[in-house]
């Protein structure tokens, strides 16, 4: 039976790892080359690269830092932000990634997630998703969490995977940063209008929101954090032991 | 010398770096004679099986790996590349493979209960059918898992599936026959588990 996998996400700025509590506040934690070799001998089952550099320059320092991480790190790499074109998929895709994210770039234009879909498969097209609750709706915000689009979540969500996303990440803007569980609502909304995996982000402060996550939404494919795993609050091997101790499948 | 095929399909970058990482130097050519001259011949792929087969016909590789195949050099194909060595796929109406190992390919839909997700993604465990273990296998304990991304699975290999995994039906994973090999999973992509089988095809005395 197919596993539950765990995904360190790593936000990368000018080529260093850096996580922002609500998406503000950042503060460098490490190498992203290390990092990724750490996790991926520790039992993290894929790695998320987030690009979060707006100049060309960081660009060009990502895309070495992605490139090292693929000739060293042979678990799944998906990388995000800053994906608005077909080439930007390209850029990615050559420098080792195996999925690519799409948020911003497809809330501006949708058709990306169905020519990039046609292009490269459904496989490698990842819908990432930043919702946040407004007026009793859920709503899905723009540009790193700051704008918000008006756009319902569960809809959108559902006509990206109409276009062709074959994964969707949900990212509570409400939990995020919070340590205070997953966003079960909004996963459990989420899993029951799609049939493509979900994986869930925002919210994880310990284990237990793992083992949570799993028993409550069995719908969820896969558990995404960052800052516990980074500051080693959670650490994978002791998190999967408890899934299994749990009867949740890991590897 | 490891030649990965190079006939446009698929992203090499992760495979070329992974074999490097086990000590080989791989060549990525879709040249007859560097893959005449070859020790070993590792066929990727990801996309459709039509396509990719139509790539391999165009090129004139179809025939190349059938005489390869035929003087006995070990193949391995991986995914779509693994899909491409049997005798014919039902991916979108029927259409013809390399015809190297017995068996077809066909959706996943209708076999596995409709509230399984496809794509197949994510980490699955290996078993051994009737457990025996192939040598391509002999650094795998059942129970290893190894990283799979497909919606088509190859069915009906009778003799030549040496692993499966369970997905609400029970798949077949590897599959060897003769010299002629291949995953269904991504050995580049699942670890030290899929290095160490990458390493095994690529040292292995066949």
């Amino acid at each position: 039976m197919i596993t539950k996998r765990i995904i360190p996400c790593l936000d990368v700025k000018d080529g260093r790892v850096v996580k922002g509590v609500r998406f503000e506040g950042l503060s460098d934690v490490s190498s992203p080359v290390e990092l990724a070799e750490y996790y991926s001998k520790s039992g993290a089952d894929e790695l998320v690269f987030y690009d979060i550099t707006a100049s060309a320059e960081g660009r060009g320092l990502f895309t070495d830092i992605l490139r090292e991480t693929a000739s060293r790190v042979f678990i799944p790499l998906t990388v995000g932000g800053g994906i608005h074109s077909l080439e930007d998929f390209d850029r990615v895709l050559k420098c080792g990634a195996d999925k690519v994210s799409v948020n911003s770039g497809a809330i501006r234009s949708p058709a990306l997630i169905r020519e990039a879909a046609q292009r490269y498969g459904s496989q490698c097209v990842v819908l990432s998703a930043d919702v946040k609750r407004v007026d009793g709706q859920f709503r899905v915000f723009g540009r790193g969490g700051r704008d918000d689009t008006g756009l319902e979540a569960i809809a959108w969500i559902q006509q990206g995977v109409a276009l062709g996303a074959g994964e969707v990440v949900v990212n509570s803007i409400d939990t995020d940063g919070v340590k205070g569980g997953f966003d079960l609502e909004l996963l459990e909304a989420v899993c029951a209008a799609v049939k493509v995996p979900v994986v869930a982000s925002g919210g994880a402060g310990k284990v237990a929101d793992f083992t949570k996550l799993f028993q409550t939404i069995p719908g969820v494919d896969a558990g995404l954090a960052a800052s516990v795993f980074h500051f080693g609050e959670i650490a994978i091997p002791a998190l999967k032991a408890e899934l299994r101790q749990n009867g949740i499948l890991v590897r | 010398m490891i030649a990965v095929i190079d006939y446009g399909v698929g992203n090499l970058f992760s495979l070329c770096r992974s074999l490097e990482a086990i000590g080989q130097a791989p060549v990525v050519t879709g040249d007859a004679e560097t893959l005449h001259q070859a020790h070993r011949l590792i066929l990727p792929g990801v996309g459709a099986f039509a396509d990719a087969a139509e790539k391999l016909r165009a090129t004139g590789l179809d025939q190349v790996l059938r005489e390869e195949a035929g003087r006995g050099k070990p193949i391995l194909g991986i995914c779509l590349g693994m899909q491409l060595l049997f005798e014919e796929s039902h991916e979108f109406g029927r259409c013809p493979g390399l015809g190297l190992i017995p068996g077809k390919v066909v959706p996943m839909e209708g076999v596995i209960p409709p509230d399984y997700k496809i794509p197949h993604i994510g980490w699955n465990a290996l078993d051994f059918p009737q457990g025996k273990q192939h040598p391509l296998l002999r650094t795998v304990q059942a129970g290893d898992c190894v990283y799979f991304v497909h919606s088509f699975w190859a069915d009906q290999c009778g003799d030549a599936c040496i692993a499966t995994t369970e997905y609400g039906a029970v798949l077949t994973a590897a599959v060897a026959h003769g010299k002629v090999m291949g995953c269904q999973f991504h050995p580049e992509k699942s670890g030290d588990v899929g290095l160490q089988i990458l390493r095994t095809f690529c040292e292995e005395d066949w």
